[in-house]
């Protein structure tokens, strides 16, 4: 495992890749919520990751999973609405993975939990024209690039990237059936869903952080069976690979 | 719009101070919270029965906080979900040892809040059952919730759960009680004219001079027609109507029922609706065990009103006759 500072290290720099994103991309979110909500989400998570970012320059905590659980509370407590629990709540109940720290295995684990949790809380499947669109073929492809296929965490996470971008697309044609959106029936179609998208964003942060950490400290760490030897993670990063 | 508030953004935090101001005996307010407590909360002995949703609806749900009703009632701003942090410091404040009933009004953002603060509960050991109201008969999944709506019909679960909990009854039983409430509750309501949230300042929505809606929800949410202004009694007609269709009572079931106020219409005309309701139930050979008329469970200052009926067994009429003393609601022995 590696040591819990560089663990830490980790966190702060992907919650501020994801808060940055959701400021870049919060008139966006808006937009596309407008059209189909309440106009609200991109406000919303904006304040809520800003919020993130304050509790965790607040906080000496190393402990990966009590940050990551410090994480989903803000969210919980900042963002309201059915986003805050869904992404909030989620977080908080899947960071007990990470109680033996973060490796390989668990972001896995981790990412399996959250989704678990969304579906659960929101009720929707795939199809229904929400965040889970995304999230599930991204982790679902996650956890086979890892076990099946074998791929470096990296590797395997621009694929769960990829395949949240198809996700994402995939909602614009659909009808939604869950969420404030479902009350427009057919109209909902032809509008992209934002928490589908608000989530693509958020993986794209995170790859873009894990990019730039695993030619660090993590991936050399030898104790951890599953990651990955330099010449692995050449050929996984996001422009090498497929 | 004229509007008696200040800044729109301070309207729930001042209402709350002006509650606890008028109610000091009765209420409390939790440090750097939302949430209003019975002053001698937890109750020793006693499982807790608490409650929340968007303010807006008063006397719902703060109006029941005390003895033989809520322990806890938690506002989120208006029409919007108290966040689920805030539902965890009201259900630890009200939790002596002996669980919490968690009252919840079926809308996604609260259903979603309330469960994730039961999950961090759950985390801390506290023991905590929800049950979740869903009493407007008028429509099946709406603007905000995914199957039917919970209105009016809630007061009535506070009133049975907290007076089973009151009595000692334990969290299972407490929450069967509850149960068995919303198997029996119907509610429909109806909108003259829009209700205006302060944040907004104009109306939520447009409704013709002459025109009202039926089955609206409690936000201003549609409902399931627009139709001609009717008299007092044919209002009453088709709302009491679609209630007892739905329940499907058979004769002698004797019933309470409450004509509503939905926050803008005089008393005097919550009346003249009651007086149509009686008759109605007794043309359906039901019997009227009580009538409650009044601003129970309101939108704003929407005119208009619900009709709700609840068919009562033995245990029900005993927990509804049972003392209650809250700013809102009080019941004599």
């Amino acid at each position: 495992m590696v040591e819990e500072s560089i663990q830490r290290e980790a966190i702060e720099a992907a919650v501020h890749a994801v808060a940055e994103r959701i400021e870049a991309e919060k008139t966006y979110l808006t937009e596309l919520d407008s059209a189909i909500g309440d106009a609200d989400h991109g406000a919303n998570l904006h304040r809520g990751m800003q919020a993130v970012v304050e509790a965790i320059e607040d906080t000496d905590e190393e402990d990966p999973a009590a940050l990551v659980k410090l994480v989903g509370r803000t969210l919980v407590s900042e963002v309201g609405g059915a986003a805050g629990p869904l992404y909030g709540g989620s977080i908080m109940s899947a960071s007990t993975e990470f109680a033996e720290g973060i490796d390989t295995a668990s972001t896995v684990a981790f990412a399996e939990a959250y989704l678990a949790k969304v579906e659960d809380r929101g009720g929707a499947t795939v199809g229904d024209k929400t965040m889970v669109d995304a999230l599930t073929p991204a982790v679902h492809t996650y956890k086979k690039s890892i076990e099946q296929d074998e791929l470096p965490p990296l590797a395997a996470l621009a694929k769960a990237v990829d395949a949240a971008e198809r996700g994402v697309a995939f909602t614009t044609p659909i009808r939604a059936s869950k969420g404030r959106a479902s009350y427009l029936g057919w109209r909902s179609v032809g509008h992209q869903d934002p928490g589908a998208t608000s989530t693509l964003y958020c993986l794209e942060a995170i790859l873009d952080v894990a990019t730039e950490y695993l030619d660090g400290e993590i991936d050399r760490d030898a104790t951890s069976p599953t990651v990955p030897d330099e010449s692995a993670e050449a050929d996984g990063s996001p422009e090498g690979e497929e | 719009m004229k509007k008696l508030i200040n800044d729109p953004s301070d309207v729930v935090d001042e209402m709350l101070e002006g509650m606890v101001s008028a109610h000091p005996e009765r209420l409390r307010r939790l440090d750097g919270t939302e949430v209003l407590v019975r002053t001698d909360a937890p109750v020793d002995g006693k499982v807790g029965v608490v409650s929340g949703g968007g303010s807006g609806h008063e006397p719902t749900h703060a109006g029941y906080l005390g003895e033989g009703m809520l322990d806890g009632a938690a506002a989120g701003e208006i029409f919007t979900s108290p966040t689920a942090d805030q539902l965890e410091a009201m259900i630890q404040a009200c939790d002596a040892g002996e669980g919490v009933l968690v009252v919840v009004k079926n809308y996604e953002g609260d259903v979603m809040n309330f469960d994730t603060a039961a999950e961090m509960v759950e985390m801390e050991d506290v023991d905590v059952r929800q049950v979740v109201v869903n009493d407007d008969v008028a429509v099946e999944d709406s603007l905000y919730t995914s199957g039917r709506r919970g209105v009016c019909g809630t007061i009535l679960v506070h009133k049975v759960a907290g007076a089973a909990a009151a009595r000692g009854d334990d969290l299972d039983q407490i929450a069967e009680h509850a149960e068995g409430v919303i198997e029996n509750v119907g509610t429909m309501g109806t909108a003259l004219t829009s209700c205006t949230t302060p944040e907004k300042g104009e109306p939520t929505f447009d409704l013709g001079e002459d025109e009202i809606e039926l089955g609206i929800g409690i936000h201003g949410e549609p409902g399931t027609e627009r139709v001609e202004q009717m008299p007092a009694d044919d209002v009453a007609d088709h709302l009491t109507e679609a209630v007892l269709d739905d329940l499907g009572l058979a004769a002698g079931t004797e019933v309470l029922t409450i004509v509503n106020g939905m926050g803008g219409t005089p008393l005097s005309e919550l009346f003249v609706v009651q007086r149509r309701v009686d008759q109605l139930i007794e043309e359906h050979d039901l019997e009227v065990w009580d009538a409650w008329v009044g601003d129970y469970m309101t939108s704003l200052d929407m005119e208009g009103c619900s009709i709700t009926v609840c068919a009562l067994d033995d245990e029900r009429k005993e927990l509804l006759a049972a003392p209650a003393d809250t700013p809102a609601l009080t019941v004599r022995e």
